[in-house]
């Protein structure tokens, strides 16, 4: 079942681990720059399972020259294309959640998120 | 073509456009601007709905100048467009119901950046539904996170920036699962638009190749979107997230954020893996048995509560408990009745948030239940009110919450095995519920006389008496009309197919 098929796609199997080990930092992580650390683990782990998936052994970028027309030459520019949406989507919510670390910082001077539930319990409101 | 078919694209792009627009306009005109934007696309909305009931046909809007398999697309029918509608609808009275408070718990300078995400929200929503392409809906979803984390955020208390952090957190280990989904299914396929993905898929499952990727894509696809629509044991942001928020944002969050992704797991249930395939595999078991645990168990943390609004809250962990367990059932009418319990929890729940700070606000601002007492007599409309929603989620006839939990009950007397435990769990979450909303309704018309406290009539609070009294009527017209709209929801189901 594993044998060949998995040394194949070694470049896909790196990528999966990566991911588990993102989403794990991500979940399980106190201190919120481990989590954030996390979620780009995460990311970047799919982008390196598309970009696996999207190259063809081989071929080259989709980009004509020298006059060589065939489709058989060139590998799928869509999976790259993904990977860059993918990039934009994750700078954007990265930026997000390192400013809001930023404020509870400033709040609470501390990371650590239980330790920041654990003080508003105490607050009460 | 029909000038009608370019609604859906107006919808989207008038949203976007009016967000960024709002960004450099006073506070005051961005809410015109949102005000006429949410009216405009209900109303586009509602003409489309009419177009789509007399054709009898969906249609599919090609973006860009690229056919089919390459370019992009979106899609309408007659779920959609009312979807659409419905949600406009719930957004406006919100908004109008929650802008005094909004006015009182938000800095004014903070007012235009407040509209330019409830239009962002607007537009995400809209895209998630009429979408017809994978990537897009990711790419939406994210936006959807985004806007709705500003909604929580923008009233800067500890509460919620740590409920905003909690919320990203939880919403991003689910787009995280979704895109992982996504990605396998891309690779298995090689399409992205969902008519050719589910063409392929079907031409897969027939051959019995690669049967185990198509399962794990399946399960990483639901798991995911259902993290981000709060399914019971990833609900952990959910009470501070809507209990601290200011109303406006948790009335939106609760019946139509979480709503907008459930509508997106159910298009890629009909429109791309099929349903034939979704009902065989063993992915719905778990969210069965997800969504039963959700319905008992977040009902017990509500009537452990003694916040009226984490009360609340909890009871969406509950309701959204119900939806899934609709899923679970793996039929058509299970869905059915699904699809109804959005609307019918959206137009409640809105509504109970929405009434709960008027009978705050007459108790000198405090949540405690021991401080409401005879809150009723001191704000009579959101008293009425309260009762009407907790009626409703109790499932008392007339009332919405009553037609979705008759179809839910029809709907798992269809399938043998799971009968028993949806029945029981049914009947435990309504007791469950009773305590809880009956108890507060008690709570508010024990009568007791409060020098302290302040009096709100019906007069000096117009707004927000008229959007309590729409809301009231919204859910009496879901309950008494109820067979039209479940024939239009069979219709749009078909329609999918």
């Amino acid at each position: 079942m594993f044998g060949p098929n998995l040394f194949a796609n070694y470049g896909e199997a790196v990528a999966v681990i990566l991911f588990g080990i993102g989403f794990s930092n991500l979940l399980l992580q106190k201190n919120l720059i481990k989590k954030i650390i996390g979620l780009n683990i995460m990311d970047t782990a799919i982008y390196l399972y598309l970009a696996e998936k999207g190259y063809i052994a081989g071929r080259v970028a989709p980009i004509v020259v020298d006059g060589v027309q065939e489709v058989s030459a060139y590998i799928n520019p869509i999976p790259s294309g993904l990977v860059l949406t993918g990039i934009v989507v994750s700078v954007s919510v990265t930026a997000i959640m390192l400013s809001l670390t930023i404020r509870l910082y400033r709040r609470y001077h501390t990371l650590d998120l239980d330790e920041i539930s654990m003080r508003l319990k105490k607050e009460g409101m | 073509m029909n000038f009608i078919q370019n609604f859906p694209f107006f919808s989207i792009i008038l949203s976007m456009f009016s967000g960024i627009v709002s960004s450099v306009l006073c506070p005051k005109a961005a809410r015109w601007v949102n005000t006429f934007l949410i009216s405009a696309v209900g109303i586009m909305s509602a003409i489309l709905l009419g177009y789509l009931a007399q054709t009898g046909e969906s249609y599919t809007y090609m973006m860009g100048h690229f056919p089919a398999p390459w370019g992009n697309e979106i899609r309408a029918g007659v779920l959609e467009a009312g979807m659409a509608l419905f949600f406009c609808v719930i957004m406006l009275l919100s908004m109008l119901g929650g802008h005094k408070k909004l006015l009182r718990e938000v800095e004014y300078s903070k007012h235009n950046l407040y509209y330019i995400l409830v239009d962002l929200l607007l537009s995400s929503l809209l895209a998630l539904i009429y979408t017809n392409d994978l990537f897009t809906a990711y790419v939406f979803v994210e936006i959807n996170t985004i806007a709705a984390c500003g909604l929580i955020m923008i009233r800067q208390i500890g509460r919620t920036i740590e409920a905003a952090v909690r919320y990203m957190i939880m919403s991003l280990l689910g787009s995280g699962l979704f895109l992982m989904g996504l990605c396998t299914l891309y690779d298995l396929t090689g399409h992205l638009l969902m008519s050719n993905i589910k063409e392929s898929v079907a031409q897969l499952a027939t051959q019995h190749e690669y049967t185990i990727p198509l399962l794990t894509t399946i399960g990483l696809i639901s798991a995911g979107l259902a993290i981000k629509s709060a399914l019971f044991p990833f609900h952990s942001w959910l009470p501070d997230a809507y209990g601290y928020s200011t109303v406006s944002s948790a009335a939106m969050l609760s019946s139509l954020v979480s709503k907008g992704y459930i509508f997106l797991l159910i298009k890629i249930f009909y429109r791309v893996i099929g349903f034939d395939i979704i009902a065989d595999s063993k992915v719905i078991n778990v969210l069965f048995v997800f969504g039963v645990l959700g319905m008992i168990f977040g009902s017990l943390s509500a009537i452990r509560e003694n916040d009226i609004r984490r009360m609340i809250s909890f009871s969406s962990v509950a309701q959204i408990g119900y939806i899934y367990m609709g899923f679970g059932l793996g039929t058509q009418i299970g869905i059915v009745a699904s699809v109804f319990h959005i609307l019918s929890h959206a137009a409640t729940k809105s509504l109970l948030f929405i009434a709960a700070i008027g009978l705050t606000d007459v108790s000198n601002g405090s949540r405690k239940f021991q401080d409401l007492t005879g809150a009723g007599y001191r704000n009579k409309i959101a008293g009425v009110a309260f009762t009407v929603g907790s009626l409703s989620m109790v499932g008392v006839p007339i009332f919405s919450g009553f037609v979705s939990k008759l179809l839910f009950a029809e709907a798992a007397i269809g399938d043998n095995m799971k009968m028993m435990p949806a029945v029981i769990a049914m009947a435990v979450s309504v007791i469950l519920n009773a305590i809880y909303f009956m108890k507060t309704v008690i709570r508010i018309y024990v009568p007791e006389h409060r020098e302290d406290c302040q009096v709100i009539t019906m007069k000096s609070e117009k707004v927000y008496a008229v959007t309590l009294i729409c809301f009231i009527v919204l859910n009496i017209f879901l309950g008494m009309c109820s067979q039209p709209i479940v024939k239009w929801i069979e219709s749009g189901l078909s329609m999918f197919g």
